[in-house]
C-alpha cells in the first residue's frame, strides 16, 4: 500500500502509527474514518434498532388517545353489546361525559369480535390437521425431487397475496362451495343443538364458512412449513430404533415423532392464528360484510378488521367524530387480540429453541 | 413393514398405519389442490382476455390499461426498499451484532427485540388506521405517497430485522476471530467478512418483504387513497397500485374493469413470483457454492468445499514450522 511520509500497517482497518510531518488532509480523513468506523456502524444501527420501537409507542398512543373518548362513553358495552348504530345523523347532538355523539349512538362490537374469532377458529380446525398431515407426507419417505417442488409451492401460497385469493374466493371458490358443497352437508345434517348451525340457509357463497376456509388455505402455508422444518429436525435415531422395535409408521409418527416436535406445532399454529385474526382484505371480498352475527355457518358475518376497513366511509359521515373513535377503540381491542396471541406464540416457539418464521402480517 | 409377525392384532395395526399414510397424501392433495386451482383460476381468468398493451397503457375511467398502477406499485416496492431495507438492516446488525450485555445499550437489546416482534405481531389494518389518523389527517398530507411509504415500511421493518439478525448469526464465529486475529478492527471485519458472508441471507429477506409490500392492501387503502395517474408530488395526492385495482374492479359495473381486476391479479402474481423464485435462487446457489467457489486467482482454493475434508497432513509440516509449538 503507498504510503505518505508515515509507516504502512499492513493489516488493513488498523489505525496507522502516527506519520513523521502532518499528513495531507485526505490522509487524515481516511485515518479518522478507519479508526471511527465501528462508532459510525454502533450509532446508525442504534437510531435503526430505536426505531420499531418508537413506531410502535407511536401506534400504541395514536390509537389510545384517539379512541379514549369512546372507551369512556362506549364502556363495557362495547364488548358485549349487539347494538351498531351511528345514531340519527341529522338529531341533535348529545354529550355524555363531556365527549359528544350522536342521539342514539350505541356502539357493541360483539358480533364482529365473535366474527373474529369464529373464523379464526374455523381456519385452525381446517388449517392445523391438513398441514400437520401435509408435513408427514413431505417429510416421511417421499423422494426429494417430488418433495421439494411440492414444498416451494406451499410456500409461494404463502406469497400470494391476499387480495387476489379473496378475487379468486368471492369469483369462483365461493360460488362453488354455495352450489355443490353447502347444500350437501345443509341436507343431510341432523336437528341436533351444535349441527343444527350447519343446516339450511347456506347463502350464496358470502359467508363465515368460505372465509373460514379461505383463511385455512392462507393460513396452511405458515404451519405447514414449520412443521415441516421440525419434522426435519427430529433426529432419525429415535425413528429408527421405534421402527426396530416394530412399530408401524403410524405409531412411529404417533409415538416419537409428534411428541417430539409438538410444543413447535402449537407454536406455529398460534402465528398462523395471529394472520387469521388480522386478515382484513379477503374477508371484507368474501365475508358478506354483515354486522350481525349469522344465523347458520353459511351465512354473511364480519370480522373486526374488516368493519375497520369497510366502516370509515360511513363513519366519516358522523360530525362528531365519534364513530371514529369508535373505529380506534375496535382497532385497539384487534391490536391487543393479535399481540397477545402472537408474544404467546414467540414465548412457545423460543421455548422449544427455534425462531419461528417471522411472517408479516397481512 | 413387512418384518412384522403375521396376526389379527398386527393386521389391524398395518391397516391403520396404511390408513394413516392415506390421510397425509389426502391432506397434501386438499392443500395442493385449492392452491393449484387459485393459480390457474387467476390466469385463466387474466389469459382469455390477455392484451400486452395493458402494460404501457394508462387507465381511463371506463376502462383502458394499468401503466400508472403498475408503475405506482414498483415505486411503492422501490421506496420501501430504501426506508424499511435500510433501517431493518441495521436493526437487525445491532441486535446481531452490537449487542454488549455490560453497557446500557447491550442490556436494553432484549426489550427492543421484543418490541419489533410486538409491530411484527400488529394487524396491517391497524397500522393502516394509525397511519389515517396520525398522518392523512393529523399531520395534514392528505392520502399521498409519502403516508403510505412510512406505514409500508414499519410493518416490514421488524420483518426485515428478523431474517438480518438470524443470518448474521449463522455466519460462523470462527470467521469474526479470524479476522479479529489478523487485526482487524471489528467495523472493518464487520464490513468486509461478516456482512457479506450473510448478504445471501438479507437479500432474501428483502425480496420477501418487498412481496409483502407489493402485496398488501388494506392499509394503502387508509393512506395512499386511490387514482388513475401517477401524482407529481409525495403529499397531497392520492397515489395509484395494483391491489385496489383487484379489490374494487372486480363488480364494476363495466366489463372493462372486470378485465382490468384480472390482469392486476396476474401481474400481482408474476410480481410476487419473480421475488420469491429469485429467493429461491439466491438460497439455493449459495447453499452450493457458500464456500466452495471461492479460489484464490490461479485457481487454488483458498478453502476445501462441501465433501472435500481436509485431511490433516502428517509429515508436511505446518507453515514450515517443525517441531513442538512454543509454549
Amino acid at each position: 500500500m503507498a504510503t505518505v511520509g508515515g509507516v504502512a500497517g499492513s493489516v488493513p482497518g488498523t489505525p496507522r502509527a502516527e506519520p513523521v510531518g502532518k499528513p495531507p488532509p485526505w490522509r487524515r480523513f481516511g485515518n479518522f474514518a478507519r479508526r471511527n468506523e465501528e462508532n459510525a456502524w454502533r450509532g446508525v444501527a442504534w437510531v435503526a434498532v430505536l426505531l420499531p420501537l418508537a413506531a410502535l409507542v407511536f401506534a400504541v398512543s395514536v390509537l389510545a388517545v384517539k379512541a379514549w373518548p369512546a372507551i369512556r362513553v362506549n364502556g363495557w358495552y362495547f364488548l358485549y353489546g349487539r347494538d351498531w348504530t351511528y345514531g340519527n345523523g341529522y338529531g341533535a347532538i348529545v354529550h355524555t361525559d363531556g365527549v359528544a355523539h350522536q342521539m342514539g349512538a350505541r356502539f357493541g362490537a360483539w358480533a364482529i369480535i365473535w366474527g373474529t374469532l369464529a373464523s379464526s377458529l374455523i381456519a385452525i380446525v381446517i388449517a392445523v390437521p391438513l398441514s400437520i398431515g401435509a408435513a408427514f407426507a413431505l417429510t416421511e419417505r417421499m423422494p426429494t425431487w417430488i418433495s421439494r417442488p411440492l414444498g416451494f409451492t406451499i410456500e409461494i401460497l404463502a406469497g400470494i397475496p391476499s387480495v387476489v385469493i379473496g378475487l379468486w374466493g368471492i369469483l369462483t371458490f365461493g360460488p362453488w362451495l354455495a352450489h355443490h358443497v353447502y347444500p350437501v352437508i345443509a341436507d343431510h345434517v341432523p336437528d341436533v343443538p351444535v349441527l343444527r348451525y350447519f343446516s339450511n340457509p347456506v347463502g350464496t357463497g358470502e359467508g363465515l364458512m368460505s372465509a373460514g376456509i379461505v383463511l385455512a388455505l392462507m393460513i396452511v402455508p405458515i404451519i405447514a412449513s414449520t412443521t415441516r422444518d421440525l419434522f426435519a429436525q427430529v433426529p432419525p435415531l429415535p425413528k429408527e430404533g421405534a421402527s426396530a422395535l416394530g412399530m408401524t409408521d403410524w405409531e412411529v409418527a404417533n409415538k416419537v415423532t409428534l411428541p417430539w416436535v409438538r410444543s413447535g406445532i402449537v407454536g406455529a399454529t398460534v402465528l398462523g392464528l395471529g394472520r387469521a385474526l388480522g386478515e382484513t382484505i379477503a374477508i371484507a371480498m368474501i365475508g358478506g360484510a354483515s354486522l350481525q352475527i349469522p344465523h347458520t355457518i353459511y351465512l354473511p358475518f364480519t370480522t373486526v378488521a374488516a368493519t375497520i376497513l369497510s366502516q370509515l366511509d360511513g363513519a366519516l359521515t358522523d360530525g362528531t367524530g365519534f364513530a371514529v373513535a369508535t373505529l380506534a377503540e375496535l382497532a385497539l381491542v384487534l391490536a391487543v387480540i393479535s399481540v397477545g396471541v402472537n408474544l404467546i406464540a414467540r414465548v412457545i416457539v423460543k421455548r422449544t429453541g427455534r425462531v419461528g418464521a417471522p411472517v408479516g402480517g397481512a | 413393514m413387512t418384518t412384522l409377525a403375521a396376526g389379527p392384532a398386527t393386521r389391524r395395526r398395518r391397516a391403520s398405519s396404511g390408513f394413516w399414510r392415506f390421510l397425509t397424501y389426502l391432506a397434501l392433495v386438499l392443500i395442493m389442490a385449492p392452491a393449484a386451482w387459485m393459480l390457474i383460476g387467476v390466469l385463466a381468468r387474466a389469459w382469455s382476455h390477455w392484451q400486452w398493451s395493458v402494460l404501457w397503457t394508462k387507465a381511463t375511467p371506463t376502462g383502458g390499461g394499468l401503466r400508472d398502477q403498475i408503475l405506482g406499485t414498483l415505486i411503492l416496492m422501490f421506496g420501501v426498499l430504501i426506508i424499511a431495507g435500510s433501517i431493518g438492516v441495521f436493526a437487525g446488525i445491532h441486535l446481531a451484532e452490537m449487542a454488549r450485555p455490560n453497557k446500557p445499550a447491550g442490556r436494553l437489546s432484549g426489550p427492543l427485540r421484543t418490541a419489533s416482534d410486538v409491530l411484527s405481531g400488529f394487524p396491517s389494518i391497524v397500522l393502516g388506521y394509525v397511519g389515517y389518523t396520525a398522518l392523512v389527517v393529523g399531520l395534514g398530507w392528505g392520502f399521498s405517497l409519502a403516508a403510505a411509504l412510512i406505514i409500508l415500511s414499519i410493518m416490514v421493518i421488524p420483518y426485515i430485522a428478523k431474517t438480518t439478525e438470524n443470518s448474521l448469526r449463522q455466519v460462523p464465529t470462527g470467521y469474526r476471530e479470524g479476522a479479529e486475529a489478523l487485526g482487524m478492527s471489528v467495523g472493518y471485519s464487520l464490513r468486509k467478512v461478516v456482512l457479506r458472508s450473510a448478504l445471501p441471507g438479507i437479500v432474501t429477506g428483502l425480496l420477501l418483504a418487498l412481496a409483502i409490500a407489493a402485496g398488501e392492501t388494506a392499509p394503502l387503502i387508509y393512506t395512499a387513497g386511490f387514482s388513475n395517474t401517477l401524482p407529481h408530488s409525495l403529499t397531497h395526492a392520492q397515489f395509484p397500485y395494483l391491489t385496489y385495482v383487484v379489490f374494487s374492479y372486480w363488480n364494476d359495473p363495466s366489463v372493462q374493469k372486470h378485465y382490468l381486476s384480472y390482469d392486476a391479479a396476474l401481474i400481482l402474481i408474476v410480481i410476487v413470483l419473480l421475488l420469491l423464485v429469485s429467493s429461491r435462487i439466491i438460497v439455493s446457489r449459495t447453499q452450493r457454492h457458500a464456500e466452495s467457489a471461492r479460489t484464490t486467482r490461479t485457481g487454488k482454493r483458498l478453502w476445501p468445499g462441501r465433501g472435500q475434508a481436509v485431511e490433516p497432513a502428517k509429515d508436511e509440516p505446518l507453515l514450515g514450522i517443525t517441531g513442538a509449538p512454543p509454549r
